[in-house]
Formats: C-alpha cells, structure tokens, sequence
C-alpha cells in the first residue's frame, strides 16, 4: 500500500521567487524598485489614495488595475468616517506584508498552512497628536500582532515561520527603523 | 632579484601552517610569507583577556593532536601563540617572517608576488590572510559627536583602557558580548545593541556545545549542501566565551549583570542614538535556532545510545526582553562606542581580477577564478568549521589535492599543447 501525499500549496510560486532572486542577484540594477501613490484630498478629513504604476526590473510596470483606498477619521472626531484612518491603513499593510511572508516562507519550508489570522493593535495616546503633551510622540506607542495559524507544522516551525517572515518583511523595516522623508511642495 | 618557487603561501596563521605541511606532505617547494611573527593577529589584534572559543583538544591541525592535560580548557591568547610556534616548528613551516606582502599579479608562467624583501615568482599562490583584518564600522560611525570615543574588538584591550562613563556596545556576536560583559563588570554601565545573533549555551547535558557540534556533524557540513552559501558565510560568530567557569554568555546573562538591551543601531541624530524596534523578533529567531540545535543534538544523542551516558535533556530560560525596549539613548550618557560589528579581508594588495561588486573574492569552495590561485581560513569556505582552527586542515587537504593536480596538469602542459 502506498500513501500520496499532497503537494504543499500555499498559492505562492517560489520557485518563480527564487529564480527572480537568483537573476537580481546577477543584476543588482534591476532590483532598484520604486513604489508610488497619488493622493487627492476630498473634503475634511477624507482623501482617496490612488496607486497604480511603480518601477522595477528596469522599466515602469503597473498593476493589473487601479486600487483606491478611501481615509477619513471616525465620527467621535466629528468626521464623515468614509474610510479607515491612515494609521489603520498601515496596520493592514503590517499584516499584509508579514501574511504575505509567512505563506512565502511556508512554501518554501515544504509546510502546508490551512488558515492564517492576524489581529493587531497599535496603542497611540492622542495627546501627541492633538498638541497637548511635547513629550508624548505622535505615532504608536508600540503595536501587537497575534497570530493564529492552522498549518502542518509544530508549534516552534510555525514560530520559525512567523520570526523570518518579520526578518525580511519590508512594511516591518519601515515601521521598526528610522527612515528619511523628503516633502516637498511644488 | 626574483626568487622562482611552485607555491607562495600569503600569511602564517593556522590555515597558512596547515597548508604548508600539507603541501610538505606532497613534496611542494612553497615558502610562507608572513607580515609579522607566526600568529601575528593574536599577537597584535586581540584583546588581553579572550580565549579561542574552541576547547584545546579541538584545535586538530594536519600532524598535531592536542595532547596536554587540560583537553576541556580555552588557550588563553599567548597560549595561542605558543600552540601556533611550536605547530610551525613541529612541520618545519618555511616561514618567511617580517614580509609584507605589497602586491600578487599575473606573470606570463603563473604570478608574481612582490614584497618589501624582494619579488617571488610561483605558479600557485594560497591566500590565508585571514576575515578579519579591517573592522567592519558601519557608515553611521561617521556621525557620532567628536567627543565620544571609538574602538573596535582591534583595538580594545581591556576595561582600564576607556574613560569613565557609558558604554555603547554595538554587535551581539562573540566579540561584543565578551567585551559587554567585561566592561559591565568592570563599572561601566553598558547599553548593548543587538541585532542579529546567535545563541548557545556553552554547556548542554554536561558536555561542551563544540563537542556536540563536532560529533553530530553540523561543522562537517559541507558548502554545497546548504541552501544559501552566502547567508551561512554571513552568519554571526556564536554568543560564547572560553572561560574556566564554562558559563554561558547569552543575553539574558549581560541583562542580569544589569547590561541594557537595546536593537540593533538603527541611526544617529544629533545626540540621539536610533535602534531598530526588531529586538524581540531577534531573540525570538535566536531562541528558536538554538532549540533547533538543541533538538538535533538530542535526536542524536538518543540514536547514538548516549541517553543514558549524559544529563537529560532540557531547554533554556527564553531570551528576556523587555516589553518595550528603549528606541533610542541621549549620547550625553554615551563616553565611548564599541563597534563590534564584524569584520572584513584586506585585499588591497591583491592585483588580480577576481573581487565581486562588495570585494569579497570570487571562488568555488576556496579555488578562485584566477587558476592556481587558492584561499583558505574564511568563514565557511568548504565546511562550517572552515572559520576555525580545526577546519583548517581538512579544507587544506582538499586544495591542496586540487593545487597539486593543477601544477601536475601545468607541468604536461606544453607537451599536450605540442602534440596537439
């Protein structure tokens, strides 16, 4: 009698990944990205970011379709509410960034994942950004994500999964380190 | 004058030793050219109170066992020393002290190789100059105010040497954590920061963590079987220290002497220092690579019948960190920085075209592009133990098998090149 086994299928193709990582590191010049966004302001606190070109592999590239995303501030801010607040925006671009990671990661480790959840929390005192104490920051005060994952793997691989996604996850970078923002107006 | 031989050797460390009686073995005429003594970096670049972090009996090189009484111990730096003289002598290496090496380029029948005590001209040329000759100080090193002092493990040689104050210690490796450690106890209040590191308990189920590593295999793995060979030649030296207490040197034993944990420096502004906010996923990466480790070494131990010989198995307290640690420290409380962030090879006198884009030299398992030209004693060369004593040989026995075969190949040379 013999078994079969599935083969492990998290939707990533790393092959392709690894081969595109073999021919950047061939050609550095290719791996220079630029990500880009357009944003226009539509009446108080609402605005609609719009994101469809970027740069890499040497020439511009673009996105099956464009994305919008609408930002406001909830009511209790007396606004309209017509969409997340920003800073909930780059939550979900935490989560998507490390998900994306994790099932990346998996792929590669040969471990199939049924279900991946993430909550998260980033804890802001407001009196940063309301001008009322210098001392407090404007920004999170710190962020926690949980997971919760179904997949076939011990509880340290998933743990292992979970840490080297953190490890190269670009949207992790930008929030743990200091990066330099140039505004300028025209 | 112009001094024709079949094979320089550039620098007689370890790995230059090891070649030399290698080659001796097969009947090669080589010199060894040396800038200095035999041993020259640890006698001119290492700090008064490191031990090699390999026990004694361990430092295996081709034609010499460890045969003292103290198999277990660390040899202290002039122990080194002595161990390196006497292997030179015991081999009767052909040392050519006081040589400094200012250039290796192509001749017409092979290289030359140019020095301040005259020109040599060879056919094959091994290059065991060592990884670490220039500290590696990152860029931001240039924006630290003028008032804070700079060392790095090079020059740092024990806590007297710095002024009263804080300490910045930058790398958690090998280097960083020994000097921390010392300078913590010392009274210099320390701030380490931590960025990628390796954890290991000096000690597991009562033998040394090297003789696990050694007997299960994981130094002999090879540079071909595994999956990144440029991640495993970047992987940091392990947090451990030869001492004769035989305590682990891990993060949580520099926070309980009162060692401020911080992540890895991330900038400097003004007289803020800037770390990264990554600290807990470092040491949770760490913590779970050593339980890795530690799960091989047990698996191994229970197929091998040791259960019984040795302590039980068991898991160390994970790496304590802090709910929120500091994102930055006022420099004011800063007196001196402590790079120990690496280090990298001098190639400057290397005129030949064989260095990638970031100057490391492009080679298979130690034999580079340029034919007859062979480098020994980098991390991970042709095995994981490459980076230490005991890799030496082993990785010298196989290029010198391929040295020998090239110089056979060069001598029937033009007889093919006349046939054909």
């Amino acid at each position: 009698m013999s078994t079969m086994t599935a083969p492990v299928d998290n939707g990533v193709n790393v092959g392709a990944l690894l081969e595109a990582r073999e021919a950047l590191t061939a050609m550095p010049e290719a791996a220079q990205f630029s990500w880009r966004a357009t944003c226009e302001w539509v009446k108080g606190t609402h605005s609609r970011s719009t994101v469809e070109r970027f740069f890499g592999l040497g020439q511009e590239q673009s996105h099956r379709t464009t994305y919008q995303y609408d930002t406001d501030h909830p009511e209790i801010f007396a606004s309209e509410d017509n969409g997340a607040t920003p800073v909930e925006l780059v939550l979900a671009g935490l989560a998507g960034c490390l998900s994306a990671g994790i099932a990346a990661v998996a792929q590669n480790r040969e471990i199939q994942l049924r279900s991946v959840k993430a909550t998260l929390e980033g804890a802001m005192d407001i009196q940063g950004i309301l001008g009322i104490d210098p001392d407090v920051r404007n920004g999170f005060s710190g962020i926690k994500v949980k997971y919760e994952i179904d997949a076939d793997a011990t509880p340290d691989e998933i743990r292992a999964i979970v840490a080297q996604s953190q490890k190269r996850s670009a949207v992790y970078d930008v929030i743990t380190n200091p990066t330099n923002v140039t505004v300028e107006v025209n | 004058m112009v001094m024709r031989i079949s094979t320089v050797i550039l620098g007689a460390g370890h790995a230059g030793l090891a070649m030399s009686r290698c080659l001796t073995e097969r009947s090669i005429d080589h010199v060894v050219l040396e800038r200095g003594e035999v041993a020259n970096t640890w006698r001119t670049e290492r700090w008064d109170s490191l031990r090699l972090l390999t026990p004694n009996w361990q430092s295996r090189l081709p034609g010499y066992r460890y045969q003292g009484d103290d198999p277990d111990g660390y040899r202290t730096m002039p122990e080194t020393i002595e161990f390196l003289e006497r292997y030179a002598d015991l081999i009767s290496a052909p040392v050519q002290t006081r040589t400094t090496v200012t250039s290796v380029r192509p001749a017409h029948d092979g290289y030359e190789v140019v020095t301040n005590r005259g020109t040599w001209r060879c056919q094959t040329v091994v290059i065991a100059t060592g990884a670490c000759n220039i500290p590696n100080v990152p860029a931001i090193a240039g924006a630290v105010p003028s008032r804070i002092d700079m060392l790095t493990p090079m020059n740092y040689r024990n806590p007297a040497q710095l002024a009263d104050g804080g300490v910045l210690v930058v790398g958690a490796s090998a280097s960083g954590t020994q000097i921390a450690e010392e300078l913590q106890r010392f009274g210099r209040p320390v701030t380490l920061a931590v960025g990628e590191h390796i954890r290991v308990p000096r000690v597991y189920r009562g033998l040394d963590i090297k003789w696990w590593m050694d007997k299960t295999g994981v130094l002999d793995e090879g540079y071909e079987e595994v999956d990144s060979i440029l991640r495993a030649r970047n992987v940091p030296s392990l947090q451990l220290v030869g001492s004769d207490d035989r305590r682990n040197l891990d993060l949580n034993t520099l926070s309980g002497l009162g060692v401020e944990l911080v992540g890895r420096l991330a900038g400097i502004q003004g007289d803020r220092a800037q770390f990264s906010g990554s600290l807990p996923n470092q040491c949770a990466m760490s913590d779970l690579k050593m339980n890795r480790l530690l799960d091989r070494i047990d698996e191994w131990a229970t197929d091998n019948g040791l259960d019984g010989e040795v302590d039980p198995p068991h898991r160390f307290e994970p790496t304590r960190v802090e709910t929120s640690p500091p994102l930055g420290v006022d420099l004011s409380r800063i007196r001196t920085i402590l790079w120990a962030t690496g280090y990298r090879p001098d190639y400057s006198w290397l005129d030949l075209d064989v260095l990638d884009r970031k100057g490391r030299i492009r080679h298979d398992g130690g034999v580079v592009e340029s034919p007859g030209v062979y480098l020994l004693g980098l991390p991970f060369l042709r095995r994981r133990k490459s980076s230490l004593i005991d890799g030496a040989g082993a990785d010298a026995r196989d290029l010198s098998g391929h040295l020998a075969a090239y110089l056979d190949r060069a001598a029937s040379g033009p007889l093919l090149a006349r046939t054909a």
